[in-house]
C-alpha cells in the first residue's frame, strides 16, 4: 500500500445519498481475479449510456454526459464529495477499488457504511466524516467555483479551502499511523504471534469442539 | 457486571488489546466464496504466507453458480470468466487443502445456507466471510459479519482480524405477528422504521417475543438483513430451538463435547439489566406483508398501502432521492402498491431459500398457475441439501405444475452475476435483499417480499396481500 500523502486536488460532488457499492462497481466486473483496472468501470451504470461488460474498450463507450464525475470541470478530482451512508450494501472491496483506481484517495461524506469504510483504509483510501451541515457548504462551495480544491492533511488532520477555512477531523489514530506510513497490517499482526497461540492453547481447553 | 450478547462474544475472542481499544479478535469460522477471494489467495502466495488454520476454512462457489446444467461441473459454466473465477476457487482450496463442497456436491450451495446446515457455523463461533451477508449467522448467538477482501486474507494469515468494538443496539419486537406475516416482513419493518444506516457503527442484537416465536430460519432472514438496516452483524440469542437446530449436524459437537457446548451456549444470551447504547422497539401486531416500492431497502410499504409522495418528505435530499427512486421504478406516487404488476418473480437468496421459504412458497401456488403476464417465476433452493428435501416432500412437483421453473442452487438472481437476471425496465417480485439500482440486471427493477407473497404476485401477476388468498 503506498503512503497517504497531503493533496491539494480536485473535489467532484456526488450529491446522492446512500450510494451502494452495486453502483459503485457493478457487479459483472467483480468476475476479475485481479485486483486493479477497475476505474474506468467505477459507477458503470450512471457513466456510460450502454450496457459494460468485461472486457469491452471503455473509451469507445458513450459516455452520459449529464453524470457529474463526467464534466470536463471534474476531471482528475482526487477528492469526492458524498451524502450519507455512501459505500452501504455488499461488502466487495472493488469497490474502493474501484474508485482509487479511477484516481479517488479521499473520501468526504456525513457518514458511511462500516464495511465500506474500513476497506477503504486497507487501500490507502482517507474516508473522512463531518457534520452535515459542513458537507452541505463544501457541496455549495465546489458547485459555485470552478476548479474549486481542497488540501488534506492526515498528519494535521485538516482540510483546508480555497479560501483558507480550516475544517479539523478525526480519524482513528492506529488507522492513521498504516495510512501515513503505507503499513500491511498483516504484518502488525504477525507480530503477535506468541499471543495468537496462547490464545488458541487457552481457548482449546475451554471450548475444545472449536479446533475439532 | 450484566453484559450483552455482543460483550459476551466479543470478551471470549479478544487476543490482545491497543490502549485505544483496537483489539485482534480470533476467528473460529472462515466461509469463502469465489468472488472474494481470489485477490487474498494471491495476496498469501505473493507474501510467501501460510494459511494460519486450514480447517477453519470451509469453501464453495455460489455468485457465480449457473442454476441450470450444473451436473456439467466447472466445465459445463459458458461464461468463460466465471468459468475462472470458479476454477480460480477449485486450485485454491486444493493447493492449501480446506474443506470444500464443490460444484456437483450435495452440500454445495450459498455459503449463509450451507454453514448453519452442515453445522460448520454453531452458537458462540465468530465467523467471518468476504460477503456482508455473513451477519446470517448471528441468528444461533453468534458474532458474524461480512469482510473485505483485504481482511480475507488478513484471517487467512493470522486467524485475527483488527477490530474496534461497535455499540450494543437492541431492536426488540413484542407481541405476536399477525397470520401470513413472516421473518421477512419483520426485517423489512425494522429497515422502514430506522433505516439502511440506523444500524452504522451498532451490532444489534433482535429480541422480543416475535423474534423468540420464530424459527432459526425466520431468525436467519432477520440477521441476514441487519446489513441492509447499515449493521456488520446481526444476533439473537440462544435457546431450546437454538440447541435443537444444531444436534447432529455433521461438523456440530458429538458426545461429550456436545454436552459442554450446550452448557456453554446456555450462557449465550444478554444479561438482565445490560447495557445497551440503543433500543427500538416495534410492536410486531402492527406489522403488515412488506413490499418496498424504492432502490433501497428502507423504501418499504405495507402492501395495504400506496407509493409515498416525495413532495411529503420535508429532507431536502430525501425527496431527491424518493424522486429519483420513482423514475428509475417507473413508478407514479399514490399508486396502490397491489396496482403493480410484476413481469418475473424470484424464490430464493441467502435471506429466503431454505426449506421453510420453500414450503412456504409452494403453500402458496399449490393447485394454481402463474398469471400470464409472468414472463419467468425462478424457485431457487439455497443448497444442495434443501433441493433434496423439498423433491422429497415433492415440493418440486407443486412449483413446476404451477409454472415455475425448479432450479438448481445458487445466488442466482438475486445479485445476477450468472444468466439469472432481469432485462431493462422488467419488474421483479423478489425474496432477496437488495433492491438497488442494477442490482438484478441493468436498469432492473425489485420489489423486496417474503416467500409467500412473491408467490401471491406469481398467481395474481400483480402484488397482493397474501392474507387475502
Amino acid at each position: 500500500m503506498d503512503r497517504f500523502e497531503k493533496l491539494d486536488a480536485i473535489v467532484a460532488p456526488l450529491d446522492r445519498a446512500n450510494v451502494d457499492t452495486d453502483a459503485i462497481i457493478p457487479k459483472q466486473f467483480l468476475k476479475s481475479i485481479k485486483r486493479s483496472g477497475f476505474g474506468p468501470n467505477a459507477f458503470d451504470e450512471w457513466r456510460y449510456l450502454d450496457h459494460g461488460e468485461p472486457g469491452m474498450d471503455n473509451s469507445q463507450r458513450p459516455v452520459n454526459p449529464d453524470f457529474v464525475l463526467n464534466l470536463p470541470r471534474y476531471a482528475g478530482a482526487e477528492v469526492l464529495l458524498a451524502r450519507d451512508n455512501f459505500g452501504c450494501g455488499s461488502s466487495r472491496e472493488h469497490a474502493p477499488w474501484a474508485l482509487l483506481d479511477q484516481g479517488f484517495k479521499v473520501i468526504i461524506a456525513p457518514s458511511f457504511a462500516d464495511i465500506f469504510f474500513n476497506n477503504c483504509f486497507k487501500n490507502g483510501i482517507l474516508p473522512i466524516v463531518l457534520s452535515a451541515e459542513k458537507v452541505d457548504q463544501l457541496f455549495r462551495e465546489t458547485e459555485a467555483s470552478e476548479g474549486y480544491q481542497l488540501i488534506v492533511d492526515l498528519e494535521a488532520q485538516a482540510i483546508t479551502t480555497p479560501s483558507g477555512e480550516t475544517i479539523a477531523f478525526d480519524v482513528d489514530s492506529f488507522r492513521k499511523h498504516c495510512l501515513m506510513n503505507g503499513l500491511d497490517d498483516i504484518g502488525l499482526t504477525l507480530q503477535h504471534v506468541d499471543d495468537i497461540k496462547a490464545y488458541e492453547e487457552k481457548r482449546a481447553i475451554e471450548a475444545p469442539w472449536l479446533f475439532a | 457486571m450484566a453484559r450483552t450478547l455482543y460483550d459476551k462474544l466479543w470478551d471470549s475472542h479478544v487476543v490482545r488489546s491497543e490502549k485505544d481499544g483496537t483489539a485482534l479478535l480470533y476467528i473460529d469460522r472462515h466461509l469463502v466464496h469465489e468472488v472474494t477471494s481470489p485477490q487474498a489467495f494471491e495476496g498469501l502466495r505473493l507474501a510467501g504466507r501460510q494459511p494460519w488454520r486450514k480447517d477453519s476454512v470451509v469453501a464453495t462457489p455460489d455468485h457465480n453458480v449457473p442454476t441450470t446444467g450444473q451436473s456439467g461441473g466447472i466445465a459445463g459454466i459458458a461464461d468463460s470468466v466465471a468459468r475462472t473465477q470458479v476454477e480460480t476457487l477449485d486450485a485454491n482450496v486444493k493447493e492449501f487443502g480446506m474443506t470444500y463442497f464443490p460444484m456437483n456436491d450435495v452440500r454445495q450451495g450459498i455459503v449463509h445456507v450451507i454453514g448453519p446446515e452442515q453445522g460448520a457455523t454453531l452458537p458462540g463461533m465468530t465467523v467471518v466471510c468476504g460477503d456482508s451477508h455473513t451477519s446470517t449467522h448471528g441468528a444461533f448467538g453468534a458474532l458474524a459479519h461480512g469482510i473485505g477482501t483485504s481482511e480475507v486474507e488478513h484471517v487467512l494469515a493470522t486467524q485475527c482480524l483488527l477490530q474496534k468494538k461497535m455499540k450494543n443496539m437492541l431492536v426488540s419486537v413484542d407481541g405476536e405477528v399477525g397470520a401470513g406475516v413472516t421473518a421477512k416482513d419483520i426485517v423489512l419493518a425494522i429497515i422502514g422504521k430506522i433505516g439502511t444506516a440506523g444500524g452504522n457503527g451498532s451490532a444489534i442484537e433482535f429480541g422480543g417475543t416475535a423474534i423468540q416465536a420464530l424459527s432459526i430460519e425466520g431468525r436467519m432472514t432477520v440477521c441476514n438483513m441487519a446489513i441492509e438496516a447499515g449493521a456488520r452483524a446481526g444476533m439473537v440469542a440462544v435457546d431450546a430451538k437454538t440447541i435443537d437446530y444444531f444436534k447432529g449436524r455433521p461438523f456440530a459437537p458429538k458426545g461429550a463435547q456436545w454436552d459442554a457446548a450446550v452448557e456453554a451456549w446456555s450462557d449465550l444470551h444478554s444479561d438482565e439489566g445490560a447495557h445497551f447504547d440503543e433500543v427500538v422497539h416495534l410492536d410486531a401486531a402492527s406489522i403488515e406483508p412488506q413490499v418496498t416500492w424504492g432502490t433501497s431497502p428502507e423504501m418499504v410499504v405495507a402492501v395495504s398501502t400506496r407509493v409515498p409522495n416525495p413532495a411529503d418528505e420535508t429532507d431536502s435530499v430525501k425527496a431527491g432521492g424518493m424522486q429519483r427512486a420513482l423514475d428509475y421504478m417507473g413508478l407514479k406516487a399514490g399508486t396502490p402498491i397491489t396496482d403493480i404488476s410484476v413481469d418475473k418473480v424470484f424464490i430464493g437468496s441467502c435471506t429466503n431459500s431454505r426449506i421453510e421459504d420453500m414450503r412456504a412458497a409452494a403453500t402458496v401456488v399449490k393447485g394454481k398457475r402463474v398469471a400470464d403476464n409472468i414472463k419467468l417465476a425462478l424457485a431457487v433452493p439455497g443448497s444442495g441439501l434443501v433441493k433434496k428435501q423439498a423433491e422429497e416432500e415433492g415440493l418440486d412437483r407443486i412449483f413446476v405444475e404451477a409454472g415455475f421453473e425448479w432450479r438448481e442452487p445458487g445466488c442466482s438472481m438475486c445479485l445476477a452475476m450468472n444468466d439469472d437476471r432481469l432485462e431493462p425496465e422488467e419488474r421483479c417480485a423478489s425474496t432477496s435483499n437488495r433492491n438497488f439500482e442494477g442490482r438484478q440486471g441493468q436498469a432492473s427493477r425489485t420489489h423486496l417480499v417474503s416467500p409467500a407473497m412473491a408467490a401471491a404476485a406469481a398467481i395474481a401477476g400483480h402484488f397482493v396481500d397474501v392474507r387475502s388468498i
